[in-house]
């Protein structure tokens, strides 16, 4: 059994309450972080080499080192903001995170306050997880009154029901009181994000890894995981496999150890058919590339992303014109209509892929399809735009039988 | 909301919500879920315009926040809301017949509320209860799995409820 980082300790004692998880040595991070100067935390979690596990896993260390330090901003305020938008279909991690180690998590915002000198955290939470909202708010307020904070203030925003409300700006602009819609960028948000003000967004899993890496130090943490990208990461399983749930294992791990030794494979009888390995927004992967390690570079060579670990499996009795058409409803409604492709082509390639999928599409249909996709791509304001044509694209290019199938034999 | 004891009560709260930010209009959301509360799970007019009030922003900034997310109601709903989540991981293990059980049982299609005003059905996006599906959630509370039946007894003790 690998060495858990973020999940650890929480079999067998309840981490929700603060003296199981001060038994654990819990917090002990924090106070050595308070000890050491704020560039020396983000030295230290540079040297871990830890990424972002939200999406673009982007290195948190560099991130940190964009914020301007407080010497450098006249005086003026400085913001952390966890993401716990969680909304990427198959992704359900974070909640996991929050329901089973709230402590870890918030100490590792207060970490990353202490490494940037905040005086805000917020904690932006989809406003579906009501349940995990109050195990967070109970940690929330028993660490309070045990005078963790410090002169820290900790805050949960509660969400309404929007995915675009994930991606980093969206989320500002919701956090600030306004629709959801994604800013043009620059700035970035470490030079200027909530109310304009520097400000560090980070996933709930990248801060919960936080702790771990200041109680082991770098070099022992980096001994966990891919050499491109150490540590452990909490891979979400779901679809047709046997034994679908979460499983922390480090970084690098191969799609069939997951998916056959930990996930148990399809069910009897049925046969693997594909494999998305990101979240509903990646392209999809065939059987013969189940020897990929799911690292963020493996994963990226091999043609897709590992974006929010969440792997989906798809056996034999699945259609990909449907799952397609499933996905792309998925975009179409969460599409902030801020962009024209975006919101037009979404809703274009529903209507497409309804009439392939009833079998009443010709072969100019699902040729349009494919020069949709090319329209949407890189030409939107965020990547919700690409997520939507990466699903799309990749079923209608790896199955593309199926899809001719559909349109040759009207079903 | 009738009275100006009800009003002066809800003005305390918004206050309460607007001082927890650095800026108060952060707190449009938080008080539009609570008003929403207030109304009986949906946001009519007035609702929006005690918003607007409270939070001092125009009643078509309210509008715009509230129209913006899934979870604010601008049309009434039942008593209890169940959802039923239809994305892919769910849809791969099964969700369409959790789906057709309630509609069996509810007697009412996706998106509307029975005529006794109880129930309200919708299908919804991911939970993020993939790895536990189909995942269905009554009044905010999730039940993972779900199976289609098990949808009787959710049924009963909703209408029992
Ligand atoms: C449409 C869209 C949805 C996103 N949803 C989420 C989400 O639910 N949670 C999350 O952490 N990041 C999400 N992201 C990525 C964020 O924009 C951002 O990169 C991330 O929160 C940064 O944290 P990290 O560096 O720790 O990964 C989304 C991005 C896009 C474009
Ligand atoms: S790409 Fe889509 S979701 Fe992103 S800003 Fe444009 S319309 Fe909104
Ligand atoms: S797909 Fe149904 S909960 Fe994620």
């Amino acid at each position: 059994m690998a060495e858990l980082t973020v999940l650890k300790g929480a079999e067998g004692r309840d981490l929700t309450r603060l003296d199981e998880y001060r038994a654990i040595g819990g917090y002990s991070a924090l106070e050595r972080a308070r000890g050491m100067a704020p560039q020396e935390v983000i030295d230290v979690i540079n040297e871990a080499e830890l990424r972002g596990r939200g999406g673009a896993g982007f290195p948190m260390g560099r991130k940190l080192s964009l914020v301007p330090p407080a010497e450098k901003r006249n005086g003026g305020p400085a913001y952390v903001v966890a993401n716990a938008d969680e909304s990427e279909p198959g992704a359900f991690k974070d909640r996991e995170i929050m329901r089973l180690v709230p402590h870890r998590f918030i100490e590792g915002c207060l970490i990353a306050a202490h490494a940037i000198q905040a005086k805000n955290v917020f904690i932006y939470i989809r406003g579906e997880y009501l349940a995990e909202y109050l195990v967070l708010e109970a940690a929330i307020e028993e660490a309070r009154l045990a005078e963790i904070f410090g002169d820290v203030d900790v805050l949960v925003h509660r969400g309404a029901g929007a995915y675009i409300c994930g991606e980093e700006s969206a989320l500002l602009e919701s956090l600030e009181g306004d629709r959801g819609q994604p800013r043009p960028r620059p700035p970035f948000p470490p030079v200027a994000g909530l109310y304009m003000q520097p400000t560090l967004v980070n996933n709930v899993q990248t801060i919960a890894s936080v702790p771990a890496i200041l109680e082991m130090g770098p070099e022992r943490y980096k001994e966990l995981g891919a050499e491109s990208a150490p540590g452990t990461v909490v891979y979400s399983l779901s679809g047709n496999v046997d034994r679908p749930g979460n499983y922390e294992l480090p970084l690098g791990t191969t799609l069939r150890e997951l998916i056959f030794e930990h996930g148990h494979g399809v069910a009897e009888g049925r046969a693997l058919k594909a494999i998305i390995p990101g979240g509903s927004s990646v392209p999809v992967f065939t059987p013969d590339q189940l020897d990929v390690a799911l690292d963020f570079d493996a994963v990226q060579a091999a043609g897709s992303y590992l974006g929010s670990a969440a792997i989906i499996v798809v056996d034999d009795r699945a259609c990909m014109v449907q799952l397609a058409l499933r996905a792309e409803k998925f975009y179409m409604h969460e599409s902030c209509g801020k962009c024209t492709p975006c919101r037009e082509g979404t809703r274009w390639l529903v209507q497409l892929l309804e009439k392939i999928e009833a079998g009443d599409g010709t072969q100019a249909d699902l040729d349009l399809v494919t020069t949709v996709c090319d329209r949407i791509e890189g030409k939107s304001l965020c990547a919700l735009g690409d997520f939507a044509v990466w699903c799309v694209g990749s079923y209608a290019e790896k199955f593309r039988d199926e899809f001719q199938q559909h349109v040759d034999e009207g079903r | 909301m009738k009275s100006a004891e009800n009003a002066a009560h809800f003005q305390r709260e918004i206050d309460r919500l607007k001082s927890r930010y650095p800026h108060p209009r952060s707190a449009v959301m938080a008080a539009l879920r609570l008003a929403q509360e207030n109304h009986g799970g949906w946001l009519p007019p007035e609702a929006l315009r005690e918003v607007a009030d409270a939070m001092d922003v125009t009643p078509a900034h309210a509008q715009a926040v509230a129209s913006f997310y899934d979870m604010f109601n601008l049309q009434p709903v039942g008593r209890h809301i169940v959802e039923v989540c239809t994305n892919l991981s769910c849809a791969l293990v099964g969700a369409q017949q959790v789906v057709e059980a309630f509609e069996e049982q509810l007697g009412i299609p996706p998106g509307e509320t029975s005529d006794d005003g109880e129930v309200t059905f919708r299908l919804i996006e991911c939970a993020g209860g993939c790895g536990y599906a189909p995942v269905v959630a009554v009044d905010n509370r999730y039940r993972e799995p779900t199976r289609p039946e098990d949808v009787t007894a959710i049924v009963e003790a909703i209408r029992g409820g």
